[in-house]
């Protein structure tokens, strides 16, 4: 045993060569209730593609556990498992640390498991921070933690949590005759924080279900480098959004044009900005105004052309004004002499 | 920290340890492959135990430091899903902070055993023993037990494991040590050796629950009233058949070990010819014993019972026991604030268990003594002794009364 990080080998997944190299093996199929366009039932299904037979899913409480998996008609081809709301970090070590133990002391044959616990971002962002924060620092088991993020607590009835936009209109925050805007905190910068804090993680990435074969690699890159791994990705939500179902993956690739969601991968430390968010950081593209975003959108339907404003200028903060743009949000120095 | 004993295991061996070192010891000769701790006061010298154990090779599993008590008992109850034999454990508020996980352990039919090192609730803070902690969790599904002595607590642990792993009960087990009087008290344990647990303890076995790529189950999908009275009539009937493997675990436990415990439920001290009894749980037994003794000197025809197992618990045998009597003072080291008779857990408790049978049923006084680890003096046990027997003699008395505590 390693006196620094006993690592455990992964399972190889290379990237899928395009669209037309993709198996055609489902292990998430019919049997869940999800709104039509649902993108957050869309990442469970490529999630559990990309991963693969050799997999097991834990799934902490929100709709892809409520509207997902319902006694007897079980979407789920890999062995799945409800965890609890803020349990997808602890959860994760429970199963790799169990894993690690038999298959060390020969209780279970020897081979390589991946191991994913999805969130949702409220179950991700706010009480379970903690855990997946605790699940980071543990170099020596392998786990993935997926956070599918529909920016509300989307299940219950569309409620604010960290991950929920300034200003949207959600039903613990809905514009009244006197506040106009009652939800006055910006979006938690997740992916951001999971590297800022956890130096040895040694894959950190943002995905969108509109850039679904990307999605699907660094899920198999994240599976294949192992240690503890973080995924964000961004899934737009019909009804807790509010609008046509056949807008989802516009509004995914939206998010991205308008820089308001960039892709990007730190991988053992090294960061890599993807397709069209590459293209706005190197100046060979330019942003989509944020209004044609928010406008799309009832609960940004209430927003005045000024709080398009006060939303764009801080969207252009985070490329023009962030050290790292996009990523992190510390401002370079003001060099004095100048 | 006290320095570890390091036993030998090819042996029987006997080593002077503490209550907390004793399960620590049980745990390694039960090859535990998941460990998660947190620190909180008195329970947490088990870990500080169990990591040296680790670091000195004579234990192999994983020690999880976990971020908090939600996390510590998350990770164990995932980790016993994939067929590891995990312990784990709490004190007073820090047990209550993993409520949540707590509570789904024995709905989702998870194994495994944890200890309790009873400590008062906040607020005010306070140290010492109360049983408010472990007691949360009675109607739960929690297999709840208190010992008095640091054998009793190394014994227990292996009994516990091998009934908590049995399919027919496959739900969680508390050990509640009394903090201070127990976890870090020191007594001469018996060891037994690595082939006699071996023999008494078989491999946890999860068969067709296990959550493994091999074995493709969804496990506790949402199912709301169309299944979930027959899905928690599962955890009824474990219930309904605990008392009985129970028993025959005991029984097994003495044929492998020799040690004798008669009825696993609880102890009777000089009962067989006393009027009156009292009954408490844990380590009220050390101050209540000598207490009887020297009332049984004085001509005092008192007895003690020591209840073990509140849960199951064991309804006809209580009631056929203190039916003997003419009156019994139950000794809560707990409160249950706006319960019947504004008693105790164990008091009320009691009362339900004699209630409905067709044997006699002499008074259930209420008494509510030792909080926060208080100590239970000789003056106490007497006073609450002759409370007993004046309501023994058909004097009517208040039904709970606090001793011990000043005006």
């Amino acid at each position: 045993m390693s006196t620094y990080i006993d690592e455990k080998p992964t399972q190889n997944l290379e990237a899928f060569k395009g669209v037309k190299k993709i198996p055609n093996e489902e292990y998430y199929t019919s049997g869940h209730r999800t709104c039509q366009a649902c993108y957050s039932a869309e990442i469970m299904r490529l999630m559990a593609k990309a991963a693969g037979p050799r997999t097991v899913v834990l799934g902490s409480t929100g709709c892809m556990y409520v509207a997902n998996t319902s006694y007897y008609t079980t979407p789920w081809g890999v062995p799945w498992m409800h965890t609890q709301l803020f349990s997808s970090g602890s959860g994760a070590v429970g199963v790799a640390a169990a894993y690690k133990a038999l298959m060390r002391k020969g209780k279970m044959k020897d081979e390589p498991i991946n191991v994913i616990a999805f969130c949702g971002d409220g179950g991700g962002m706010d009480a379970g921070l903690g855990g997946i924060s605790s699940a980071m620092l543990h170099a020596e088991y392998n786990l993935l933690i997926l956070m599918y993020d529909n920016e509300t607590y989307a299940n219950t009835d569309i409620q604010v949590s960290g991950g929920t936009p300034w200003g949207a209109h959600t039903s613990f925050s809905t514009p009244g005759s006197v506040k106009r805007i009652m939800h006055r905190c910006w979006k938690k910068n997740m992916a951001g924080l999971i590297i800022a804090g956890h130096p040895t993680v040694k894959y950190v990435s943002t995905i969108s279900t509109s850039f679904a074969l990307q999605a699907m690699n660094n899920i198999r890159k994240a599976l294949t480098i192992g240690g503890p791994t973080f995924i964000h990705c961004l899934n737009p939500c019909p009804k807790g959004w509010d609008f046509d179902p056949i807008m989802s993956y516009e509004l995914g690739e939206l998010a991205v044009n308008s820089g308001i969601w960039p892709l990007y991968e730190v991988e053992e430390g090294k960061l890599k900005l993807f397709g069209k968010t590459k293209m706005l950081a190197d100046g060979k593209a330019v942003r989509t105004p944020v209004k044609e975003y928010l406008l799309k959108q009832g609960r940004f339907s209430h927003f005045t052309n000024d709080d398009v404003d006060y939303f764009q200028s801080k969207i252009d903060d985070m490329w023009n004004k962030w050290l790292i743009p996009g990523v992190i949000p510390i401002q370079k120095e003001v060099d004095a002499s100048e | 920290m006290a320095v570890m004993a390091h036993t030998p295991v090819e042996q029987e061996s006997e080593a002077l340890i503490t209550g907390s070192e004793a399960m620590a010891v049980a745990c390694k000769l039960a090859d535990v492959d998941v460990v998660t701790a947190f620190p909180i006061r008195p329970y947490d010298t088990v870990m500080q135990f169990m990591s040296q154990l680790i670091a000195n090779g004579e234990m192999d599993c994983e020690f999880i430091p976990a971020d908090g008590e939600h996390s510590q008992f998350e990770i164990v109850k995932h980790a016993s899903a994939c067929g590891a034999r995990v312990f784990v454990g709490s004190s007073g508020v820090g047990w209550m902070y993993a409520m949540e996980a707590l509570t789904v352990t024995p709905a989702l039919r998870i194994p495994m055993v944890a200890i309790v090192g009873n400590r008062a609730l906040d607020d005010p803070g306070a140290f010492g023993t109360e049983h408010n902690d472990a007691l949360s969790v009675r109607d739960l599904g929690w297999n709840l037990v208190w010992v008095d002595s640091a054998q009793e607590a190394f014994d227990t642990a292996l009994i516990a494991y091998r009934f908590a792993e049995d399919r027919r009960i496959f739900t969680p087990c508390a050990i509640s040590l009394d903090g201070a009087f127990l976890t870090h008290s020191q007594a001469l344990v018996k060891i037994p050796t690595q082939a006699q647990v071996n023999k008494f303890l078989p491999r946890y076995n999860r068969a067709d629950l296990l959550f493994h790529p091999d074995n493709v189950i969804s496990v506790a999908p949402q199912c709301n009233e169309d299944w979930v009275m027959e899905v928690r009539m599962q955890n009824y009937a474990v219930t309904e058949r605990a008392r009985d493997v129970l028993r025959e675990v005991y029984a097994e436990f003495e044929s492998v070990f020799g040690r004798k415990y008669g009825n696993p439920f609880f102890e009777e001290y000089m009962t067989e010819d006393a009027d009156v009894v009292l009954l408490g749980m844990g380590t009220l037994s050390m101050p209540l014993k000598v207490a009887i003794r020297q009332m049984r000197a004085a001509g005092k025809k008192v007895g003690f019972v020591r209840l073990r197992w509140f849960r199951p618990f064991p309804t006809e045998e209580l009631a056929k026991c203190l039916g003997r009597f003419k009156a019994v003072g139950v000794i809560d080291r707990d409160y249950s604030l706006g319960s019947p008779y504004l008693s105790g857990v164990v008091a009320t408790e009691v009362r339900t268990a004699l209630y409905p049978g067709s044997g006699p049923k002499p008074p259930v006084l209420g008494f509510i003594c030792g909080l926060g680890g208080r100590e239970v003096t000789l003056p106490d046990i007497e006073k609450m002794t002759e409370i007993t027997f004046a309501a023994a003699q058909g004097k009517s008395q208040p039904l709970t009364q606090w001793i011990g505590v000043r005006k």
